[in-house]
């Protein structure tokens, strides 16, 4: 079996979602964090699209995109499985991956951007949200996919935890356990997973890179 | 696999007919229901509430939405005629990848264009170029061995999505008064089209040139008028 290797960011919720499925299927493989102000030529060179990480390489073929990434790692690893084993309920979980994709970017404008713009983030956050929250498949579920975590969750839970840093950065309060008693539920069931709890990044230290970049972009903006 | 298919669409939707592909390339015989989307069937909303949107594909009652998930499913679901995807899971990865690319880069940048004027038009057909260099470039790196068509001239998913986002050059062309195929620039795009637009397949499911031109006119105009209100 050829070697594994994972471009990533400790920063990024896209690259954590690779780390996490990796993990839950135990796949060994070598972690090269990059610097995402001096890439390095390989990351390049295996992602001129987008020039962008997670960049999983497996022997020489470079796969990008997370979840483009998270299906192939399905494809080639099949324990600890992460998709339904019947087209129609994988076409549920690629259905909210693919509304989780669209909507997530809203989350990051909102600690990104100020007056106009941050209330347009927030309203489609606080959408992307309620949606999840009332038509999400985790009904009288513990995750997403049932008893065991999934592809959905793996997408969302990214996502959720980032939520709390951006709050926090941003001063603008998206997952209000009112409003979305499911999804915090869900949120605590996830954090309770040892292998999740034990890849996260620290707190502190994404508050303060996330803070830092806030300031970089709305002093800017202001500028303009 | 015998069930009952009908597929909730529109006539000018690009996603719809991405599907309406999908299907006549497996050969799967489905009933079509026209969406008003002024007037959206009760079915339609009870089958996608959440985005209340075309296309949704029923099988046997049971709906799907999201053209890309549609045609996931369908190829996973009829395993007999061609492959929508590739067999191998690099390659089925570098469809994802591209058709991702497709849409949520290329597409959106084209439909920046259509949306705006002035400055703002600019700005977005620089983009679009931006986004064809990166697919030009690309299919020089991926499909360097030819045609992405998987099972030689027939349509797979990637396929289904450049024609979807680039069959209608000519009538961007005409609305727009923007050529974004030029063959020098991208020559492998504009020759991949170009082989695209010209198979009966598409061509049937191609609807008349003038109506789709006074359409997107339409869409334009209310896009600008509701912009400058």
């Amino acid at each position: 079996m050829d070697g594994v290797k994972l471009h990533g960011t400790w920063a990024s919720p896209y690259s954590i979602r690779v780390k996490w499925a990796m993990k839950l299927k135990g796949i060994p493989f070598q972690y090269i964090e990059e610097d995402l102000f001096n890439k390095s030529a390989l990351l390049l060179q295996h992602n001129p699209a987008h020039k962008k990480i997670p960049v999983l390489v497996h022997g020489l073929r470079p796969v990008c995109e997370s979840m483009v990434i998270v299906e192939y790692l399905e494809e080639i690893w099949p324990q600890y499985p992460l998709l339904p084993i019947y087209p129609y309920e994988r076409s549920v979980a690629r259905f909210w991956v693919k509304l989780i994709e669209d909507k997530s970017p809203n989350v990051w404008m909102v600690y990104r951007t100020v007056g106009e713009e941050q209330e347009k983030a927030m309203r489609d956050s606080l959408e992307m949200l309620s949606i999840l929250e009332e038509h999400g498949p985790n009904k009288g579920k513990k995750f997403f996919g049932g008893d065991n975590i999934n592809i959905v969750d793996i997408a969302f839970g990214g996502v959720a935890h980032w939520m709390g840093v951006v709050e926090e950065v941003s001063g603008r309060e998206m997952f209000d356990a009112e409003k979305f008693p499911r999804l915090h539920a869900w949120m605590g069931n996830i954090k309770s997973l040892q292998l999740i709890a034990e890849n996260l990044p620290d707190q502190g230290k994404l508050c303060q890179y996330l803070a830092c970049q806030r300031e970089k972009l709305v002093s800017s903006s202001s500028q303009n | 696999m015998a069930g009952r298919v009908v597929l909730h669409g529109m006539w000018a939707s690009p996603y719809s007919k991405r599907v309406e592909l999908a299907l006549k390339v497996k050969g799967i015989e489905y009933e079509y229901a026209e969406e008003d989307l002024k007037n959206k069937s009760e079915e339609l909303l009870r089958y996608n509430p959440v985005h209340k949107k075309v296309p949704v594909l029923v099988h046997d009652g049971k709906p799907i939405a999201e053209s890309l998930v549609i045609i996931e499913y369908i190829d996973e679901t009829w395993k007999e005629g061609p492959r929508l995807l590739p067999q191998d899971p690099y390659e089925r990865a570098k469809v994802r990848f591209w058709t991702g690319f497709l849409q949520q880069q290329l597409f959106e940048a084209i439909f920046a264009v259509i949306k705006t004027d002035g400055e703002a038009q600019e700005r977005a057909v620089k983009e679009v170029h931006e986004k064809l260099k990166v697919l030009e470039e690309g299919i020089k790196g991926s499909y360097s061995g030819g045609s992405p068509f998987i099972n030689g001239n027939s349509m797979g998913l990637l396929d289904i999505v450049v024609c979807s986002t680039l069959g209608a050059h000519k009538i961007h062309e005409e609305v727009l008064g923007v050529k974004f195929l030029d063959p020098e620039k991208y020559p492998r795009v504009t020759s991949w089209v170009t082989a695209l637009v010209e198979l009966p397949l598409v061509k049937e499911a191609t609807p008349p040139l003038e109506k789709v031109v006074g359409l997107l006119q339409f869409l334009r105009s209310s896009f600008l008028e509701s912009a400058a209100a």
